[in-house]
């Protein structure tokens, strides 16, 4: 199916997936996930990066010798760490990490990995942590998240005039951190200060796609009571469809970018802050993309159709279908011929001008 | 031009392009005078250290009484970090506060380890009895020599007439060894009985006052380091004198406050002068009081206290007697002079400790490698958008690429202009922010042009469908940058390190999507919908009306849409004119509305197979060729 066919399908609702109607499936799964995240955090180790842990780091870059053992021996020399991690980074790179070093010993390590790696001693880069600097990073992401959640709830409460919305983004978004954090976890990737940024890109984002989605679903149902041929539930599960081509290109082309990062931070070159920064951010925009879809619609619509004046319209509008389909059933057995269907079918004539021609 | 009713209701769109030019000839304008008045590139950013090599320190103050550090301590510190390091003649090095309560102090190239001690200890203000003073002179043979003549001893090397700086250092310490052992003791000879006691000075300080070169990196070195229990070597500010001076008997944590004003005698009234006033708690208090008392009846130069700030003599006052309470600074002071110490006074009183969390040595290599893969990254990226959006979207990803580019460029050189005015450096997050940042700008033409296609399913002309779906996208566009706009400015504001970096440049990046999509690609798409190509939605176009069919009438399972597009957007939009087709412009029974008896039949069961879109395009032909043939 070419994308025009598709788009028109779905925009026409020929092609219409029942979104909101399965909204408890998409649920439950989110729940599963966010469980399964949650329980991880409980149980697993997660594995975070030098500024989490405090240490000293080096980098030697541009060097032929890619054998580890090398720098192991240094470290051990000093006598401070047995256990030191080695990385190859890249394919000319080697990544150390330590305990905490003194000045001096962090200018011996610096000069010996230089001799042992045949680089000059400006080729090896050396970083000290102390052991409160990731934390101070995370405490500082959370506040500035919980600000940015209290500030997008109340801007997407008045753009929108509805509070339900606002919730069904926060929970989207709540959920979009939660899993993401889990992937981590489970999967023992390294959390680093790179990754606490991607996570608060994330955010952004994941707004970004459910503003677009509701302002659809807004527009298809503000005229929700001057008509009575689709329920509430009904008109905004059209417009998630409608939204969906532009959904998947949004998240492609926002995911485009952040693969090419991926994609030369972990084969071309050595980069650990594009590595860390752009495999977050492929995992948030995925899983941002799919709840701003799945789980902040629906979740707001379900509570949208909580509302007094939603559910009067839902139920004269079951009933004026039911009639219709009696009717149509009635017509039926007496007129095979007659049309099946009953509508208002006014277009309207104000505002359109008659087409001038030359 | 086949429309002539647009020109009626035509929109001028041509300002919002000549705004735009004359914004980017602006830009580039001052990048260009920058460029000459300065004598350097700045339609470059400066890279920040990551990507530049250097070494970058990142502090966090604290407070050692335990209370909460202020933004005003941080700025405070940070001030007394540049003058030290202002002070070791490192040059461009960087200082800054970052999310409230960091410092995060960049020092290019390959910076001594004397330089990071001084940027790492925090200042200390102490008071301590001044022992002895010396002139500071050079160093040279006749001075050794007349020195030792003084102290009754010969020298050891050289002539007096001439000495290598080996043969000096051996006089000096034969100068200082005051007990003949041949060793430089760093112990007094006797236990001191108090501050003012000359038993302070060793063997060992003696040998420190007449190496110490004022001025020098070694001199503010040597003094940053001291022990408030031991004598201490330091000049004055200006470089002029040499003291050795006894164990510290005020600290400056004692000193609640220091101000400045005009010196007021004994009557309150001005005496001419300017005076420093300092307050200090109860245990300051009673040590400055005991310590001003003792002085006070000693000779010169030991009838003085200094006041010592990181190893440098800011003041040595004469106490006229004993002090309690608070004391006041005389002498020949200016206005600004006065100030100065008081201002010393108070950042030498902050009780605070740097705690250092971060320190990173950047090879200039690692920070080239980076950033060499950051833009090949950034140019991959862009080159898959562009397939993308050409594939998606035709002709009009051509458009969207355009405009990608001139966002992207518009970036860049905003960025320079910032890193010109502002002092921003570029940092490898900041790269990563640009390009994330072109899977955001995408993000907008595509919600623009979906818009543009879902208005022509609805049964728009293109240009009709340009101008409607602009004004709903516009909406959405704006609410959607909003938001990330917003994320930005609160990352920047309560965050710290490489994510500052990365939102800046997000923020920047935002801002102009909004303008380049408001400026430049929505009237281009103006005059684009009113070309033959795009406006009769030709295939490639991006457009392809024939293929844009309209919304079925039957939906299925009973369920029938309303044909009646956008009531409210009909209502709202003054000034443009609707072009939506009327059902009257279709004397096609099918499409007249009529509630009972018409035979309603979905496009869907349309036995011809002829969509809206293709009825219309056959109408424009039709009408096309009407027109051609009244001309």
């Amino acid at each position: 199916m070419s994308m025009y066919s598709w788009g028109n399908n779905l925009y026409s609702g020929k092609t219409s997936y029942p979104l909101i109607q399965k909204r408890m499936y998409w649920f439950s799964a989110a729940i599963a996930l966010v469980l399964v995240s949650l329980i991880s955090f409980a149980t697993i180790t997660p594995n975070l990066g030098i500024e989490f842990r405090g240490g000293s780091q080096f980098t030697v870059s541009g060097t032929a010798v890619t054998d580890l053992k090398p720098a192991t021996d240094v470290v051990t020399k000093i006598g401070k760490d047995s256990a030191p991690r080695v990385t190859n980074v890249g394919s000319d790179t080697i990544r150390v990490q330590t305990g905490q070093l003194s000045d001096q010993e962090t200018q011996k390590v610096r000069a010996e990995l230089a001799s042992a790696y045949k680089v000059s001693e400006t080729e090896v880069t050396s970083t000290f942590i102390g052991p409160s600097w990731g934390a101070d990073i995370m405490s500082k992401a959370i506040r500035a998240m919980i600000v940015f959640m209290v500030i997008v709830s109340l801007i997407m409460t008045i753009y929108f005039r509805s509070w339900a919305i606002a919730v069904g983004a926060m929970g989207a978004l709540l959920h979009d951190f939660i899993v993401t954090l889990g992937v981590y976890w489970i999967g023992g990737f390294e959390i680093t200060p790179a990754t606490v940024i991607g996570l608060l890109t994330i955010m952004g984002y994941s707004l970004y796609d459910t503003v677009v989605v509701f302002d659809k679903v807004r527009e298809n149902t503000v005229e929700l009571r001057g008509q009575n041929d689709m329920t509430y539930e009904e008109s905004a599960n059209l417009a998630i469809n409608q939204t969906l081509i532009r959904s998947l290109n949004t998240s492609i082309t926002g995911l485009l970018p952040v693969m090419s990062v991926l994609f030369v931070g972990v084969y071309l070159l050595g980069a650990d802050t594009l590595r860390d920064l752009a495999l977050v951010m492929f995992v948030g925009m995925i899983l941002s993309t799919l709840s701003s879809i799945f789980l902040a619609a629906p979740f707001a619509v379900a509570l949208g159709m909580r509302n007094d004046a939603v559910k009067e319209h839902t139920a004269a509008v079951l009933k004026m279908r039911s009639e219709s389909r009696d009717k149509a059933a009635n017509l039926a057995s007496t007129d095979e011929n007659s049309g099946n269907i009953e509508s208002s079918h006014v277009r309207s004539k104000s505002g359109a001008k008659k087409r001038k021609k030359k | 031009m086949s429309h002539s009713s647009h020109a009626a209701v035509k929109p001028k769109l041509y300002k919002p392009l000549v705004a735009l030019c004359v914004l980017i000839v602006a830009l580039v304008g001052a990048l260009a005078y920058g460029t000459l008045t300065t004598h350097k590139n700045r339609f470059t950013p400066d890279l920040a250290l990551d990507l530049e090599g250097g070494t970058q320190i990142i502090l966090t103050p604290v407070a050692t009484d335990g209370r909460d550090v202020t933004a005003d301590d941080v700025s405070q510190a940070i001030e007394i970090i540049r003058q030290r390091v202002d002070a070791s003649g490192v040059a461009e090095a960087e200082i800054n506060s970052q999310g409230g309560s960091n410092i995060v102090v960049g020092l290019p190239g390959n910076p001594s380890k004397e330089t990071l001690n001084l940027v790492r200890t925090s200042a200390v203000l102490r008071m301590r009895p001044v022992l002895a003073i010396m002139q500071s002179q050079k160093l040279d043979a006749a001075a050794i020599a007349q020195a030792m003549k003084t102290a009754g001893k010969k020298l050891v090397a050289g002539t007096d007439k001439a000495m290598t700086p080996e043969d000096i250092k051996k006089n000096i310490a034969a100068l200082a060894d005051i007990n003949g052992d041949g060793k430089i003791s760093d112990a007094p000879e006797k236990k001191p009985a108090d501050p003012s006691d000359t038993a302070w000075i060793t063997e060992k300080t003696t040998q420190d006052m007449y190496l110490l070169e004022c001025g020098s990196q070694a001199a503010q070195l040597a003094a940053t380091g001291d022990d408030p229990k031991k004598a201490l070597v330091a000049c004055d500010a200006t470089g002029t004198t040499k003291y050795i001076l006894g164990p510290a008997e005020v600290e400056g944590g004692q000193i609640t406050q220091a101000t400045s004003g005009p010196a007021l005698n004994a009557q309150g009234t001005p005496s001419g002068g300017y005076a420093v006033n300092m307050e200090f708690n109860s245990e300051g208090s009673k040590a400055f009081a005991d310590s001003t008392a003792r002085i006070s009846q000693l000779q010169s130069p030991r009838n003085q206290f200094s006041i010592v700030l990181d190893g440098k003599v800011l003041s040595a006052p004469v106490p006229s007697g004993r002090i309690s309470g608070g004391a006041q600074i005389t002498g020949s002071f200016t206005a600004p002079e006065a100030a100065a110490l008081a201002n010393q006074l108070s950042f030498g009183s902050l009780p605070l400790n740097f705690q250092v969390q971060s320190e990173e040595q950047i090879s200039a290599t690692l920070g080239t490698d980076q950033l060499q893969s950051g833009l090949i990254a950034g140019l991959i990226g862009l080159l898959i958008i562009v397939a993308y959006m050409v594939w998606q979207y035709h002709a009009l990803g051509v458009v969207s690429v355009i405009s990608i580019l001139l966002s992207t460029g518009l970036s860049y050189f905003v960025i320079s202009l910032l890193s010109w005015a502002m002092g921003y450096r570029l940092s490898m997050a900041g790269v990563l922010g640009m390009i994330v940042s072109i899977g955001v700008t995408a993000d907008s033409f595509i919600v623009y042009f979906e818009r543009i296609r879902d208005e022509i399913r609805d049964g728009r002309t293109v240009p009709g469908a340009i101008q409607h779906g602009w004004l709903r996208a516009r909406r959405t566009i704006i609410v959607s940058d909003a938001v990330n706009l917003l994320a930005s400015i609160v990352l920047y504001i309560l965050t710290v390190g490489s994510v500052r970096g990365f939102a800046f440049t997000l923020g920047i990046t935002t801002v102009l999507d909004l303008i380049v999509v408001m400026m430049f690609t929505y009237p281009l798409m103006h005059y684009l919908g009113r070309t033959k190509f795009f406006g009769e939605g030709k295939p490639y176009s991006g457009l392809n009306t024939a293929k844009l069919e309209g919304p079925a009438l039957y939906q299925g399972r009973g369920r029938v849409r309303s044909f009646e597009p956008k009531k409210k957007a009909r209502a709202g939009v003054t000034g443009l004119e609707d072009r939506a087709l009327s059902a009257d412009e279709y004397p096609d029974e099918r499409f007249v509305s009529d509630h009972s008896t018409a035979k309603k039949t979905s496009r869907l069961e349309r036995r011809d197979g002829e969509s809206l879109a293709q009825l219309r395009a056959r109408e424009r032909r039709q009408q096309r060729q009407a027109a051609k043939g009244e001309n």
